[in-house]
């Protein structure tokens, strides 16, 4: 109490703001299902993530994790189920509107999704060009600039995303993601197909990311080792479910077969 | 037999694996029956035009990339229809002093080069050039987009796909294709002469006077904006085809393929419609 009686007020306040953001999930899925055809991808799927929080999902190949990342940002349409994004339901929402919301999020895709007919510098830059027609060309360029710093890609501006790298890529994707400032980020397998020392430094990168800009993300991956690293909680999905979900040490106390399965071949 | 083969190039043969984006592809659950896979194409198509009209008369506009459409699909095109239109006047020139020769009618071949390319020959070569040449040029471009997840980043960048890459398309197919058309007639013509005047000498003035003795705008106006419809046939087609494909490079090389054949195909019903239309209202 006596500390913050010493602090200047504007501080107080933003921390109270802060700290209601931190309570309130900013992503809340509920009772989630998707199915393609036949087959049930996604069955009842509830998760929450508070800002400042990072969920790992994890499971099998075709269990439905990408599935869920691209109804959280409104790619696909739910069969039933809600997804909040900052209270607000965008199941329902058209193109324009979703636009609204998906300024607030960053995705960054498994393969990277640059355009490949766009340098590294003009893909950083698109997002900006849309939406920030009130930033001078100069100011966003230097963002831009201060973005792939950002990601260790200061040096290459203008390099086509065909002359980069894997790892690069993602580097460069994860960076037109954070162009918004988004206060939700979504990652989709950051790691997939890398070298351990490439998968190591996308890791790294993350985690300053999250220090940096306090976000709430959720990592798709089957790196158990990766998740460990960035997240404050894991979600294991099987067949469509959340099989368990709470800390790498919770899940390691388990007693139900799947999970004991997914961590020993994981390990 | 027919049926089957539509649906086939439409795309909307057996479900394509892959999970299927909401705004984009296919609106309507896949049912069995190429008489229902070929409405529920007209039916999603009718959606994308829909979707497509609305963000092409709402700001903000694309105005850069429509600039960069109209090089594409204009400048870039000009040669090949100029090449296929002269050609065509060559032909026509051949074929035709061939038969009005034989018929005692010889002294009309300046007028029936000129009618016949201004008419339906110019407009209809220039139609099925570009859908060629743009149909697939769109289509592939689109669907290599769609299946390497492109268009799903310019969506969750929050930025409108149809605004972005459909509109600025099909507008600028729309506007070209007149202007194309009036290049092809006239190398068409050109073309017709020098082919009538190695034979028999005769000047291009004459030759176009002769040509054009008794013809209105009637004669030339309508046939040459009856191509708006083509580019909007091309470009609605072509972006169509691309935005809902799925599959990978297959996908990529369907989409293609499909979008030629139907943009041509339809290219040339339309043209049955419209000759009609026009024989009715510009008599």
């Amino acid at each position: 109490m006596d500390a913050i009686d010493h602090m200047p007020m504007q501080t107080v306040v933003n921390r109270a703001e802060h700290e209601e953001d931190d309570r309130a999930p900013a992503i809340a899925v509920e009772g989630l299902h998707k199915s393609f055809g036949t087959q049930n991808v996604l069955n009842k799927v509830s998760l929450t993530v508070k800002r400042g929080e990072t969920l790992a999902v994890l499971g099998r190949s075709g269990t439905g994790k990408s599935v869920l990342l691209r109804v959280v940002i409104g790619l696909e349409k739910p069969d039933s189920g809600s997804v909040l994004i900052h209270g607000q339901d965008i199941t329902g929402l058209g193109l324009d509107q979703l636009g609204e919301i998906r300024m607030k999020m960053g995705f960054l895709f498994q393969h990277a999704a640059l355009y490949d007919s766009l340098t590294v510098e003009q893909n950083v830059a698109f997002p900006l060009r849309h939406h920030k027609k009130e930033m001078s060309k100069s100011e966003q360029d230097d963002r831009v600039k201060a973005l792939l710093t950002e990601v260790g890609m200061e040096d290459a501006l203008q390099k086509m995303p065909s002359d980069i790298s894997g790892g690069m890529q993602k580097r460069v994707g994860l960076a037109r993601a954070l162009a918004l400032e988004p206060d939700i980020l979504l990652l989709d397998e950051p790691t997939a197909g890398l070298d351990p020392i490439s998968s190591g430094e996308i890791d790294d990168l993350v985690l300053k990311l999250q220090a940096e800009h306090h976000m709430a993300s959720i990592v798709v991956t089957h790196d158990l080792h990766s998740a460990k690293t960035i997240a404050d909680r894991l979600a294991l999905l099987n067949e469509g479910n959340v099989v368990i979900e709470g800390s790498f040490e919770e899940l390691q106390r388990s007693d139900i077969g799947f999970v004991r399965e997914f961590l020993g071949h994981s390990s | 037999m027919i049926d089957r083969e539509f649906s086939t190039l439409a795309g909307v043969g057996p479900p394509l694996p892959g999970p299927r984006t909401s705004p984009i592809a296919p609106v309507v659950s896949s049912s069995p029956g190429p008489i229902n896979k070929f409405f529920e194409w007209f039916g999603d198509l009718g959606i994308f035009f829909w979707r497509v009209v609305r963000v092409a008369v709402t700001p903000p506009f694309e105005f850069r990339e429509l600039y960069r459409q109209l090089d594409e699909i204009g400048s870039m095109s000009l040669p090949l229809v100029a090449l296929a239109g002269a050609a065509t006047g060559v032909v026509l020139s051949m074929e035709a002093r061939y038969s009005l020769t034989r018929f005692g009618a010889k002294s009309l071949l300046p007028a029936a080069i000129v009618f016949s390319i201004i008419h339906e020959t110019g407009p209809i070569i220039t139609g099925l050039v570009v859908s060629g040449r743009v149909g697939a040029g769109i289509g592939a471009e689109l669907a290599s987009m769609k299946v390497t997840e492109q268009i799903d980043a310019i969506e969750a960048s929050a930025v409108n796909p149809y605004r972005l890459l459909a509109a600025p398309r099909i507008l600028a197919c729309i506007l070209m294709l007149p202007l194309l058309t009036l290049a092809a007639d006239f190398c068409g013509l050109l073309m017709g002469w020098v082919a009538q005047a190695l034979v028999e000498p005769l000047s291009f003035h004459q030759f176009i006077n002769s040509g054009f003795k008794g013809a209105d705008f009637n004669d030339f106006l309508p046939p040459t904006f009856k191509t708006m419809v083509f580019g909007l046939i091309i470009g609605l087609i072509a972006c169509f085809q691309g935005m809902r494909t799925q599959g990978g490079a297959a996908g990529v090389g369907r989409a293609a393929t499909s979008s030629v054949v139907l943009s041509s195909l339809f290219v040339i019903l339309a043209d049955v419609v419209l000759v009609k239309l026009i024989l009715i209202f510009f008599p």
